[in-house]
């Protein structure tokens, strides 16, 4: 909208003829040499758990990705139960913490009085910084028994007919649902910090062209902010997800880790990353680490394949500007 | 750039300076069990003044981890809490030796509103971990204990997540005590839970037991100990209810008919006083050691183990149960036999 608008103007450095003094030389070279960093990196760590995982994939072949047993006696296992977990707690904590975010991050921007939006700000910021293990003992000692004596005995005792929260409530309330609870609120700082650049990046002219319209407040932040960020916002939630699917020590903390699918959320579960964590020091034998290598596998490619449909949905999404040109 | 220069010789003198002296020193690496690290810490430090040429760096990892170090001769010995398989024996360079070196015990931790103590046998723990028995007034439980006012709450059993040397010795003990179990379930560092929430660590464990009401699990007794968490008696082979302690475990052992091979279970071990869920950790050692100087150190640093009253002493500190005199004289038979 800013660049695009006058062709005779290069839109970024990438389209000036190339560089001919040494030092914009050199600092191409370094900032090429920092960005190949990131794509060598993974590909070594592919190498490294396709090398791990080789003895897994060669024993059970595709039928890892469908058997949902998890069996160290007979050496039969099966990544579904953790799959399953994974992309679940996910969304829980998507479906919590997005709403919860934008709704901060409008807040922050266009509506709270200007003393209050910097200290608010600072304190968000600051759950950043509370390490994951403290969120994990907290959700166990505080939250979970809490979750477990008020909502979800509510629940169950008046919604149980709903397989999402039918009982018996094992583990006080050791479940999948608790652990989406916590990677939400784990991912709450950084979908909001970004909801709130993004929010900020909105043109005033915007807003102001909507009030001087005789927009409401609401209207202005539905038409104006919303619709234009849009696709920002999604980059946002992306973000989460991708912290979500990987979150480990406070996820295995309250999630109950038992490797097995139950259509209530109440019930505990398992996720990819947290049975690595628990399990690789004390794996016996090579088929035992080398199917927690293929588990690593499979959480690339999980995370590979819900980040690509992510983009596809962002990039499915009209635009304002779009629709004008 | 010239001070940079200079600070860069200063510390290469300096290494040379400590290489000149190193020869007679000796850095014996270990790893595995997490549950002997303890008395494994105290003993390499201690150590370190006995032979003051030794160093020893036990860093744990895991049972599993010192099995697998062991087999691939990244270090000089490790520690298990079970056995090797045969299969694993049968991949290594060299023959591999199972020294018990201190024994242990699970403990039943429970947490039963109104309830403070609690009798077992052992068909009714396997029942439960089986998921067959769900309520804590079940006749099975209310029968052993009587004139206990047990509540209508439904049980949890909680199991540890990550691999365990706990976990095999009380796997091996249900195995024992129930056939469905041996079938349906087996004896392994982790196993397939029928129900039941998994937490990592003891402390995992515990906490988990205590913030549920009706929540059932099992920790070392060490770890229970040491928390000061009350534990249930168990029902042992003799038909007696055994309170968990350092005496019950040795008592235990003694009763143990031991292999030439020292790969042993003592779970459910007769005698009056016997407590039946015990097993012993082991040091597992190369008995071709590639470098003879580090060869010599070791026998001689297992011998202190082994027979220093002091050492032992220490391990009793640590309420760990000692491995009883007439194996210890086995035990050092098979060190002999340890080539460098």
């Amino acid at each position: 909208m800013i660049t695009a608008s006058n062709p005779s103007l290069p839109a970024t450095a990438a389209d000036l003829p190339e560089p001919k003094r040494w030092g914009d030389r050199l600092f191409k070279t370094i900032t090429f040499l920092s960005a190949a960093m990131v794509g060598v990196g993974f590909l070594l760590v592919a190498y490294v758990l396709i090398q791990g995982a080789w003895p897994a994939i060669k024993l059970y072949g595709w039928s890892f990705l469908s058997n949902t047993h998890w069996n160290p006696v007979t050496d039969n296992y099966g990544a579904l139960p953790f799959i399953v977990g994974t992309l679940v707690t996910s969304l829980i904590a998507l479906l919590i913490a997005v709403p919860l975010s934008v709704g901060t991050a409008i807040f922050l921007t266009d509506l709270a009085p200007l003393w209050m939006r910097q200290p608010l700000t600072s304190v968000i910021e600051m759950l950043a910084a509370v390490p994951s293990v403290i969120w994990g003992l907290w959700g166990l000692f505080v939250l979970m028994p809490w979750l477990h004596d008020v909502p979800y005995t509510w629940l169950n005792k008046h919604f149980s007919f709903i397989p999402l929260f039918a009982g018996p409530i094992e583990g006080s309330g050791a479940c999948i649902l608790t652990a989406g609870i916590i990677v939400a609120i784990m991912i709450l700082p950084i979908v909001t910090s970004v909801s709130r650049e993004i929010l900020r990046s909105v043109p005033d002219l915007q807003r102001e062209a909507a009030y001087g319209l005789g927009a409401t407040r609401w209207e202005v932040t539905r038409i104006a902010v919303l619709s234009y960020a849009r696709r920002g916002l999604m980059g946002a939630a992306v973000l989460g997800l991708g912290r979500a699917l990987g979150e480990t020590m406070a996820v295995t903390m309250v999630v109950g880790n038992s490797p097995k699918i139950h259509a209530s959320l109440l019930q505990p579960g398992w996720t990819l990353a947290s049975v690595i964590a628990n399990q690789f020091g004390e794996a016996s034998g090579e088929i035992q680490r080398s199917v927690l290598y293929e588990i690593g596998l499979v959480l690339v490619g999980v995370t590979i394949l819900v980040n690509i449909g992510a983009l596809i949905l962002i990039k499915s999404i009209e635009t304002p500007g779009s629709r004008r040109t | 750039m010239k001070k940079l220069l200079l600070t860069g010789l200063l510390g290469l003198a300096t290494l040379t300076a400590q290489a000149a002296d190193a020869p007679a020193n000796v850095a014996l690496t270990a790893s595995g069990s997490t549950f002997v690290k303890p008395v494994m810490d105290k003993w390499a430090e201690t150590y370190s003044m006995v032979d003051p040429s030794v160093k020893i760096n036990y860093s744990g990892g895991g049972s599993g981890t010192g099995q697998k170090d062991v087999l691939n001769g990244v270090v000089d010995f490790a520690g298990s809490d079970g056995p090797m398989t045969d299969e694993q024996l049968k991949t290594a360079k060299t023959k591999i030796l199972h020294l018990p070196v201190v024994a242990g015990a699970v403990v039943i931790i429970y947490n039963v509103p109104g309830v403070s103590t609690l009798k077992f046998d052992g068909p009714t723990i396997a029942n439960i971990f089986l998921g067959k028995i769900t309520k804590w007034n079940d006749p099975a439980i209310a029968s052993q204990n009587p004139g206990v006012k047990l509540p209508d709450t439904d049980i949890s059993t909680v199991h540890r997540s990550d691999g365990s040397g706990t976990t095999y010795i009380f796997t091996d003990y249900l195995a024992h005590i129930s056939a469905d179990w041996k079938k349906d379930v087996g004896t392994k560092t982790s196993v397939e839970w029928p129900v039941g929430v998994g937490q990592q660590g003891s402390a995992g464990v515990s906490a988990q037991v205590q913030k549920t009401a009706g929540g059932i699990g099992y920790v070392e007794l060490i770890y229970a100990k040491n928390n000061k968490i009350s534990y249930a008696d168990i029902k042992n082979a003799d038909g007696k209810y055994i309170t968990a302690s350092l005496e019950a475990v040795s008592k235990a052992l003694s009763t143990a008919t031991i292999p030439e091979d020292f790969r042993f279970s003592f779970v459910n071990a007769p005698g009056e006083e016997s407590y039946p869920i015990s097993g012993v950790t082991w040091l597992l050692v190369p008995q071709d050691s590639k470098d003879s100087a580090k060869g010599k150190k070791l026998v001689a640093f297992l011998n202190w183990v082994f027979l220093d009253p002091k050492a032992q002493q220490m391990a009793k500190d640590l309420n760990y149960a000692a491995i009883d005199p007439s194996v210890v004289k086995r035990i050092m038979a098979a060190i002999e036999t340890i080539k460098n």
